[in-house]
Formats: C-alpha cells, sequence, structure tokens
C-alpha cells in the first residue's frame, strides 16, 4: 500500500471529525440563532394583566435575573409548555416574566386560574410591538436575561424539561433564587 | 390499513437490499453463480416493494388521509392535486423515499442493461447498489417513517410549505435527486472495479453514460432550483453560495471533472486511479449534501427539521460508506498501472489541468460551506463565510479553467503540437473578444474591463468549439454524437458564462416606494403603479399590485406582481411580475404594505438573464446527445463475449 493513496481516507476523516463536533453542537443550529443574545435587550415597558393601569419595565428589573416568555391562550404549543414552566417556578431559580401576546385579557386571566400560574409577574403585549422589538416569531419563545440587562440565551420554541436544565439553568450562578420581592410594578 | 401495507413494503425492500447486497458482493467473491443470479432478482423486487410504498403514500395525499402524520404536516383539504402530489417531496419523510425510489429506478435501468457485461462485475455492482439502498432504508424505518399514523386523526392538514406550491419548485427536487442519486451509479461501478482489482478502458466506457446522464440531470436540478428561486423569493437572486446550493454544486464540479477523466481512461487507458478517486468523491459529496441537509449542522433557508439523531445515522453510514470506498481505493488503487505518457500541450494535459481546477474550485466551495463548522472545531465562534469569499475564490479557479478549454479542444491526444490548431484559435480569440468589446461600448454602455473579458470568454469557448465541427461538415465528414453533444456542451458553457457576465454587471436594481399614480425610473425603464386588489386563490388570499412598465413614454407591459398569504400556514409568498424583452427581464416584486395606500417595491432589470437559463439547458442537451452515441450501445453487445481486462485498444 502507497501512502499517497491513503492520503483521500485521512482528508475524510479529518472531514468526519469536523462533522462530529459539528453534530455535537448542533442541538440549537438549524434555528435561526437571534442577533440579540449578547446584547442589551432592547428596553420596554408594558401593561401588568391583573392591573393595567401599572406597568412593569426592563429598567425595573435591571439588577436581577429573569425569564422573559410570550405566549398566548390562542398558542397550542404554549399549553405544552405550560407544566414545565410550572415546575420551574415550584424550582424557584429563576423568575418568570410572562408576556401576554396578542391576546384578550379576560382570556388570559381564565387559562391562568384554570392551568396555574407560572409567572411572577404577567405583562401583556396586545399590540406586539415588544415582540416585533425582540424579534419574536411565534410563540412561545423565552429570553433569558441577566442582571445587566442582557440577554443570555433565546429558546426559540417549546421549553422542555431538558432544555430548561440544559439551557436556562446551566446558564445562572449556582445560587441563584428567585429574589424575595420579585420586581413589583409601578 | 394501506398505510400499514406501505409501511411493510418498505421493510420488505429493505430486506431483499441487504440480500441484493450481500449476494451481489458475496457471490463473485466466492464464485457462486447462483447467489450472481439472484442479485437481479432482489432488484426487481426492491424496486416493486418501494413503488408500492410510494403509490401508497400518493394515494394517501390524493385521498386527503389525514390520519397519516405526514400527510396531515403536509398537505391540506385545499390544496390543489398537482401540489397534494408534489407534497410527497414536501418535506424531510417523503423526500427520503423519494431518494430511495429514485435509488430504485436507477438499479433496475442498471440491472436491465448491464445484463450484457460479465456477471461478476454486473453482480457486483448491483451489490454496491444494494448496500447503499440498504442504508437509506435503514434510515428511513429508524427515524424517518413516513407512514407513522396521527391518531386521532387530524380533522384537516397543516398544508404543504407555501414555497413548494409552485410549479418550478414541484419539478426542481425530482430531477435534482436523479442527479445526486444517479452518481450512485458510477460509485458503484468504482467500487465494483476495485473489488475485482483490475479496470481498462473498456470499464471507462461502461461507465461513461451513467455519469453522463446523472450530471445532466445534475445539471438541470441545479438550473431549475436557481431559477425557482430567482421568481419566486422575491429578491430576485439567482444564487446565494447558500449550503444547500453549494451542497448540489459541489457534486456538479466532480461529476463534470469525472466526465473528463472517463474520457481519457476510455481513450488512452491513463489517470485511471484518479477517475476511480473522483467516482469516490462524486457521490460522497452527494452523500454530504444530503447530511449537511437534513441533520441541522448547518444554518439554511432549505434545511429540513433539525433532528441530530438523523443527523447521527446519516454520519454512521457516511463513515460506513465512504470509509469504506476509500480504504479500498488506498488497497487497490495501486493495484492500476498505466504506461502510456503524454506531451505537456497534449488533450491529456489539458483534461489534467480540467480536473485539477474543478477539483480546486470544489475544494473552495467546500471549505466555504463548512467553515462554521470548522470554525467551531477549532474553537472560532460562528466564523460564516459568504458571497465575498465564494466569489473570488471560485473564480480564481474557473477563469484559468475556461481560458483553457479552448486549447484542450483543439489539442490532439497524446501529441503536444497546437501549430496546426493556432490560427484558427487565434482568430477566434479576436472575433471574440472584439464582439466583447462591441458590445459592452456600443450596447451596454459603461467600460467594465470584466465584462470585455467575461463576454471574451464566452464568445471564445463558443467559436472556437465550432470550429472543428464547421471544418468537417465542409469536407462532408460526419459527426459522431459524442462529439456533437461535447459540442452542444461546450457551447452551453459558453453561453452561461457571457450570461453570467450580463447579469453580474449590468443588473439595475432599485427598491423603491410607491402610492398608486406613483411611478419610478430603474435603468431607463419607468415603472408606474396603478393600483393594488385583493384576489382568493384555491388556499389563499392574495395582494395583486397592477405596474406598468414603460420606456421613453412607450408602454412596454402590464405586469401584476403578486404577495400570497396562505391561510393555514401562515406565511406568504411572493410570485414576481416578470416581463422577458430580449432576453433582458424586467422585475418587480411587490414588498409590504406601508400603509395609507403606498407599497414597497423591488424592481430590477436585468439582461441576458434569459441565457442564463438556456446555457445549463444546453449543457444539460449536449450531455444527452453524447449518451445516445452509437459506440456506447456497442460497447454493451461487444461485451458479452470476451473477459474485460483484454482491452480493445482502439482510439476513437
Amino acid at each position: 500500500m502507497k501512502p499517497r493513496f491513503l492520503i483521500p481516507l485521512g482528508v475524510f476523516a479529518a472531514l468526519v471529525v469536523v462533522l462530529i463536533v459539528g453534530l455535537k453542537d448542533s442541538r440549537t443550529v438549524g434555528v435561526l440563532q437571534s442577533p440579540l443574545v449578547g446584547h442589551r435587550i432592547p428596553d420596554w415597558s408594558l401593561p401588568l394583566l391583573n392591573d393595567p393601569n401599572r406597568s412593569l419595565s426592563a429598567q425595573q428589573l435591571r439588577g436581577q435575573w429573569y425569564v422573559l416568555n410570550f405566549w398566548g391562550t390562542w398558542c397550542y404549543a404554549c399549553r405544552a409548555e405550560h407544566p414545565v414552566l410550572l415546575a420551574a417556578q415550584r424550582d424557584a431559580r429563576v423568575q418568570i416574566i410572562g408576556v401576554d401576546w396578542k391576546d384578550e385579557n379576560s382570556d388570559a386571566l381564565s387559562w391562568l386560574a384554570q392551568l396555574g400560574n407560572p409567572y411572577a409577574q404577567v405583562v401583556t403585549d396586545k399590540a406586539g410591538d415588544t415582540a416585533i422589538n425582540l424579534g419574536v416569531a411565534a410563540a412561545p419563545e423565552s429570553f433569558l436575561v441577566n442582571p445587566e440587562g442582557v440577554i443570555v440565551y433565546k429558546e426559540p420554541g417549546v421549553i422542555t424539561a431538558q432544555s430548561w436544565k440544559r439551557e436556562f439553568l446551566a446558564r445562572l450562578p449556582p445560587q441563584s433564587t428567585v429574589p424575595a420581592a420579585a420586581g413589583s410594578g409601578s | 390499513m394501506l398505510p400499514e401495507l406501505g409501511h411493510f413494503a418498505l421493510v420488505l425492500a429493505m430486506m431483499l437490499a441487504a440480500l441484493q447486497g450481500f449476494f451481489g458482493i458475496a457471490g463473485p467473491a466466492l464464485g457462486r453463480e447462483r447467489w450472481m443470479a439472484a442479485t437481479t432478482s432482489a432488484v426487481a423486487g426492491q424496486f416493486v416493494m418501494v413503488a408500492t410504498a410510494v403509490g401508497i403514500l400518493v394515494y394517501a395525499f390524493v385521498n386527503f388521509d389525514f390520519s397519516v402524520l405526514y400527510v396531515a404536516e403536509n398537505s391540506n383539504s385545499a390544496l390543489p392535486l398537482m401540489y397534494r402530489i408534489a407534497a410527497l417531496w414536501g418535506a424531510h419523510e417523503g423526500s427520503l423515499l423519494l431518494w430511495i425510489f429514485l435509488l430504485a429506478v436507477w438499479t433496475l435501468a442498471v440491472a436491465i442493461v448491464i445484463r450484457r457485461l460479465p456477471e461478476p462485475f454486473a453482480a457486483r455492482v448491483l451489490g454496491v447498489l444494494g448496500v447503499l439502498s440498504f442504508g437509506f432504508l435503514l434510515f428511513t424505518l429508524a427515524t424517518s417513517d413516513p407512514f407513522k399514523r396521527l391518531i386521532p386523526a387530524a380533522a384537516d392538514g397543516r398544508d404543504l410549505n407555501p414555497l413548494l406550491q409552485d410549479p418550478g419548485l414541484a419539478m426542481h427536487p425530482p430531477v435534482l435527486y436523479t442527479g445526486y442519486v444517479g452518481l450512485a451509479v458510477a460509485f458503484a461501478f468504482a467500487c465494483a472495479a476495485m473489488l475485482e482489482g483490475r479496470m481498462d478502458p473498456l470499464w471507462a466506457r461502461w461507465t461513461r453514460p451513467w455519469t453522463t446522464a446523472a450530471w445532466a440531470f445534475l445539471t438541470c436540478g441545479i438550473t431549475l432550483g436557481s431559477w425557482w428561486s430567482y421568481y419566486t423569493l422575491g429578491w430576485g437572486g439567482y444564487w446565494e453560495w447558500d449550503p444547500v446550493e453549494n451542497a448540489s454544486f459541489m457534486p456538479w464540479l466532480v461529476a463534470t471533472a469525472l466526465i473528463h477523466s472517463l474520457a481519457v481512461t476510455e481513450k488512452r487507458g491513463l489517470f485511471k486511479s484518479w477517475t476511480l478517486l473522483l467516482a469516490i468523491l462524486g457521490f460522497s459529496l452527494s452523500l454530504l449534501g444530503t447530511f449537511l441537509v437534513r441533520s441541522g449542522v448547518l444554518v439554511s433557508v432549505h434545511s429540513f427539521a433539525a433532528d441530530p439523531t438523523r443527523g447521527r445515522f446519516i454520519l454512521g453510514f457516511l463513515g460506513l460508506v465512504i470509509g469504506g470506498a476509500l480504504t479500498l481505493y488506498a488497497w487497490r488503487a495501486p493495484l492500476l498501472k498505466s504506461n502510456a505518457g503524454f506531451d505537456l500541450l497534449s488533450r491529456e494535459s489539458f483534461l489534467l489541468f480540467n480536473n485539477i481546477l474543478l477539483v480546486v474550485a470544489a475544494a473552495t466551495v467546500l471549505g466555504g460551506t463548512l467553515a462554521p463548522l470548522i470554525g467551531d472545531t477549532m474553537g472560532q465562534t460562528s466564523l460564516s463565510v459568504g458571497a465575498p469569499y465564494f466569489r473570488p475564490t471560485f473564480l480564481l479557479a474557473i477563469v484559468p479553467l475556461l481560458l483553457l478549454l479552448s486549447l484542450g479542444i483543439h489539442a490532439n491526444w497524446k501529441r503536444g503540437r497546437l501549430e496546426a490548431a493556432a490560427k484558427p484559435l487565434l482568430v477566434t480569440l479576436v472575433v471574440a473578444v472584439v464582439l466583447g468589446a462591441a458590445a459592452v461600448f456600443g450596447f451596454f454602455g459603461g467600460h467594465h474591463a470584466l465584462a470585455i473579458t467575461g463576454f471574451g470568454i464566452g464568445g471564445w469557448i463558443i467559436l472556437s468549439s465550432l470550429v472543428d465541427p464547421i471544418d468537417r461538415a465542409r469536407r462532408h465528414i460526419s459527426l459522431s454524437r459524442a462529439v456533437l453533444g461535447m459540442t452542444v456542451a461546450h457551447i452551453g458553457l459558453g453561453v452561461a458564462v457571457i450570461a453570467l457576465t450580463g447579469v453580474e454587471s449590468y443588473t439595475s436594481e432599485r427598491d423603491i416606494a410607491l402610492a398608486p399614480g406613483g411611478s419610478a425610473e430603474v435603468g431607463g425603464y419607468d415603472f408606474k403603479l396603478l393600483g393594488t386588489r385583493a384576489l382568493e386563490g384555491p388556499n389563499y388570499s392574495a395582494t395583486q399590485a397592477t405596474v406598468v412598465v414603460s420606456r421613453e413614454g412607450r408602454v412596454i407591459t402590464t405586469l401584476y406582481p403578486q404577495v400570497r398569504d396562505f391561510w393555514v400556514q401562515q406565511q406568504s409568498r411572493k410570485v414576481a411580475g416578470i416581463y422577458n424583452l430580449h432576453g433582458t427581464d424586467l422585475f418587480i416584486a411587490l414588498g409590504d404594505d406601508l400603509g395609507a395606500g403606498r407599497w414597497s417595491l423591488r424592481a430590477q432589470i436585468r439582461p441576458l438573464i434569459t441565457l442564463l437559463w438556456l446555457g445549463p439547458l444546453f449543457m444539460a442537451l449536449g450531455g444527452a446527445l453524447a449518451l445516445s452515441d452509437r459506440r456506447y450501445r456497442l460497447a454493451r453487445a461487444d461485451a458479452r463475449a470476451p473477459v474485460p481486462g483484454t482491452a480493445h485498444g482502439e482510439a476513437h
């Protein structure tokens, strides 16, 4: 066997290594990563679901870790995601802020009454402006935001028990818990 | 009940494929004649089973069987019949089934034709194809069953991806896949030759028509895809160096190299191990393309749903098949010796340059496509490259190739004397450059040195290709179909080069915002928006604009670009308004509603774009002509009697 005829096999082996590495990292590829990841979250300020006269904003949540979760009662996949969020709330590692997107307040309130409320706060985005600013394409979508207000991770679809652990909890500081008075509205 | 039968048919097909692989490879190795004979029966049986499965899935689509998950996910009660059938390849599972079906069709065709070849060789070819088919069937059954039930059945389906609801795209995947899968035949021939441990000019003659056929389909498939993205995606682009486009382009480049190196192997018995390597490479790249598209490793507009499980499976399969073939190559290729020599300026040399440059071009495309992955491996984050990388690197390999083409077709085999051809070459070069310059200065305007170069090269390829046929016609010497095919294909390439030059140098493009009654000027043409109105299709509602195009006050045409909003998938798709004026496209796509009756529009004037579709069509036509050459039919008749290896070393 002459060595030069082994060259193609060697090149191919190197290629396979590259592909294996690529495949390992491919769990989040195939869906577009938000260009906002690693940048400060665009300023938002939205009315609270249970008290539309008051509002909650990105400014008020500065200094805290939080997950911004876009959902709607019209969204089937959100129903599938709901139990995962409830379990996450019981763990109390990070507060989840729900954004009820393009929805009726009464529908949203009865949904939460019926299925349980995993959210520290729920705000409403009827016109969908905030969703546009954040590049939300379809509910559910969730953003993990750090105390500096920087988006650390974006989940472009349904959060599963697995992805909650792997993508959200893994990015939190080890001892983080939900703050006692979670970002009270003004 | 029927879908379960379809699933069962696939299981049977897989078993038959396993038998085909086993008998085909073990039979000749152990000298069992009955085993070899059984291979053909397995091929026929497998074809029937796969065809049954395809038929059942089509039946489920046509009859709205939404209890089948794949049907429910990819069609809808309002979807027209044509797209219900095309929906078969609308997503991962079905397109994989299409791939398997086409492989079964190719294998059946090979089995019919190859009966006239020596039996051990024929059995080995079919055996290798059986192994490939087994892998794909196992992949389908294990990870991507198209017959999976949806219980309870959906009341209605989620509809076909709107982008696929278009005649151009309905045709594009089957044609492209036929080309992709066809390269498996050349691969199987190469593996069979390596298993036998010998390879001769006759082998090249058997392999050539299959390679040419696959190449012609690949050419058509890529062109159809390019044409579709041009008129339907709404940006008016025809090539974006997207990973999936590259995935189809790399096998094409290597297949083009293979066609040329096969010519040398057939005529002169040279480049043997190189030809084998190209045959392996061509199909490997088409497998790699499948992996890239279906595993979610790369981000692309065409990607199927990302699924690492599928990715792992294909990667494993890829490793076995390609790794196995390359190991076989490392073991057997050193046995293949050729002792003929050739001069520097002989045709062999030029074809060698052709091969090197094509492979370099394919390698640069591969490098760019895999750059994000290579970046990951090295610990860099998302290193992604686009047109600014691909264009210059690709041109660096392709421009010398185009320049050498005219010299190559006039060079003699073996002897390096170009003197006899010097005069016609020089004359055609001067004429081409003068014509190119005349087109630039007299017609298009502007002073692009690059445009003159492009037109000149394209013109030179066309003119110099015509020298020999015209000469023969004058002397009443007949032209073989093979030479005619080569000439037509090379002319097609020249036409494509001219078209690309024109389109790239002289496209005018503008994004405009117009209110009804408003107009804007683009590239010397006036686009006037008369108004918009709502329309309703079978499964979508659309907004259609009426745009009058005129030049110097004279109305040329009225265009009706649309934006179609599909009800079920909540997605919109653009249908551009295009008018072709002597090969120049006047293109208008409707954008967004800007409020208050104003709309954004994209207008383009693309000169010579018609030639961009015609050029590749000519290339494919050339392939078809070469296929019909008399000697391939004779070759099969020849082969019956003697054993291969006693080469009929005649030169054609």
